[in-house]
């Protein structure tokens, strides 16, 4: 049963397209078959993150009108062979999607694939409705910042009503990942803590990502952070949070302040 | 919060003395739902249609109309209203407490629609949200008392005839006693309101005292004042 995830999170920039090739590439590590759907027209950066980006040749919406067949769209990744991309187009822009052709790409999609993972655009429009309407479950992503919780917060609402099982009256599973934690701001309470984003929210946590420049580092390479340093604790996260899409009881680890010497010394008279 | 523009005749003096205050306050209306109310003119259905139109173009938004024949209002025009009271036009410096007329809102697109449509079905007096009310979603309930079970967000907001209870935090905008209700109440586990509203008199989160934030609160008028007090 193949399964139809969007990341979505309403706020621009707070890291729908990293984690999307994140969760995938961990998906697909584990064997499971994944494809990563970039809905971004016009603005496409899926494929940068992926690093395919010199491979694309026809996208989303060339299959949408009809100008192409889907396996000539679909680009496979050269790490892990049960991933794959469907690239947006960069030329045209999101009124080029139809939600019929939307519809046709998804169910052919669900034949071939274990995981369908459509990242979506920042916004609430088009695009962004687009890309949650055919979805079985949402990963919401999360800065610990009010104006990202609040646009998330909105973000639910829309998946609660403009989502095709939302409107057939059937529940639309939602996970929250935080990401861009610093654990060191949020002890100094300059960021929200997980349990106020979690209190305001009330969705159930997938995972909480660091802040790292591993991840900044993986982007700029076009490898996704799982793959290219899986042990360092962002993908570490990311890993828990696919087994926990895949259904598994994962311990949720809050990442913690290392604190260095001068920290120790200075680290509560600075709060 | 809406309030109501009350036009005389002949309008098109009374658009010219609009332009003259909208050119010194001219984000007055930005965004903010409007009524209008006709029991002044008599317009036939185009004029009113023209007169909404004129609005418009002044960037007023029309949410209702009063004070008129409801059989003139056709379905491209914004629907009737009842129970609003009559404001004149709206002072510039005018007091927090008593400045704007009944609030309304307009249902928006996202409302959870579905579940206010089947509350209302089964019990006409009362509604009941056992999910969230999230950030962009306005529930309009003009029948009678509202109780959420959860949240409201930041950004949400609640309108309801009777009086509004929330079990969760209230973070966005709360208006009870929107059809002219002064007894209305509203009643919250955690306050951290934008705004609060009861028959037309609101106190924003700024006049809120910041001692009752977080707490368990109840809001209702005496006379003209909001009093807004600890539940415990």
């Amino acid at each position: 049963m193949a399964k139809v995830l969007v990341v979505t999170s309403g706020k621009g920039g707070v890291g729908k397209t990293t984690s999307t090739a994140a969760l995938g590439a961990a998906l697909a590590h584990t064997g499971q078959r994944v494809v990563v759907v970039d809905f971004d027209v016009g603005l496409r950066n899926l494929d940068l993150v992926m690093g395919a980006e010199r491979r694309v040749v026809f996208d989303l919406i060339n299959v949408v009108t009809g100008v192409a067949k889907l396996p000539q769209a679909l680009i496979r990744d050269k790490r892990l062979e049960t991933l794959w991309l469907l690239p947006a187009s960069q030329t045209r822009d999101k009124d080029a999607l139809t939600e019929e052709g939307v519809g046709e790409v998804i169910s052919a999609l669900r034949e071939q694939f274990d995981w369908v993972i459509c990242d979506s655009p920042a916004g609430i429009e088009r695009g962004a409705i687009l890309a949650m309407r055919y979805a079985d479950a949402a990963v919401i992503v999360t800065n610990p910042e009010v104006s990202s919780v609040r646009d998330s917060d909105r973000i639910i609402g829309m998946l609660d009503s403009r989502t095709l099982k939302a409107e057939k009256g059937e529940h639309i599973d939602k996970h929250l990942l935080i990401t861009r934690y610093n654990a060191a701001r949020a002890a100094r309470g300059e960021m929200l803590s997980v349990d106020d984003v979690l209190e305001i929210l009330s969705t159930p946590l997938l995972g909480i990502i660091p802040e790292s420049q591993e991840v900044l580092r993986a982007s700029n390479v076009g490898t996704p952070v799982t793959l290219s340093s899986a042990d360092s604790p962002p993908a570490r996260a990311y890993i828990e949070a696919a087994q926990r899409l895949r259904g598994e009881t994962v311990a949720m680890t809050v990442p913690r302040d290392k604190k260095g010497l001068l920290d120790r010394i200075f680290g509560r008279r600075a709060a | 919060m809406a309030y109501v523009l009350t036009p005389e005749a002949p309008v098109f003096d009374w658009l010219s003395e609009l332009d003259a205050w909208l050119a010194r306050s001219p984000a007055f209306f930005a965004g903010r739902p409007v009524i209008l109310d006709l029991a002044a003119l008599e317009l036939s259905s185009s004029g009113i249609a023209h007169l909404v139109a004129s609005l418009g173009e002044r960037n007023i938004r029309i949410l209702g109309l009063e004070g008129v024949d409801p059989s003139l209002v056709g379905p491209e025009l914004p629907p009737m209203l009842a129970g609003g009271r009559a404001a004149t036009m709206p002072q510039q410096n005018a007091n927090a407490n008593a400045a704007a007329a009944p609030a309304t809102a307009a249902p928006e697109a996202q409302a959870p629609a579905a579940e206010p449509e089947a509350a209302k079905s089964a019990a006409k007096t009362s509604l009941l949200l056992e999910q969230p009310v999230r950030s962009g979603q306005s529930v309009v309930f003009t029948e009678g008392d509202v109780t959420v079970l959860g949240s409201v967000g930041s950004g949400a907001e609640i309108v309801a005839g009777g009086s509004i209870h929330v079990y969760g935090t209230l973070r966005g905008r709360a208006m009870a006693g929107a059809t002219g209700n002064p007894r209305a109440r509203i009643f919250c586990n955690r306050i951290e309101a934008e705004l609060l509203a009861i028959d037309g008199y609101y106190r924003t989160a700024d006049e809120i005292d910041a001692k009752l934030r977080s707490q368990p609160t109840q809001a209702w008028l005496d006379g003209n004042a909001m009093m807004i007090t600890p539940l415990n």
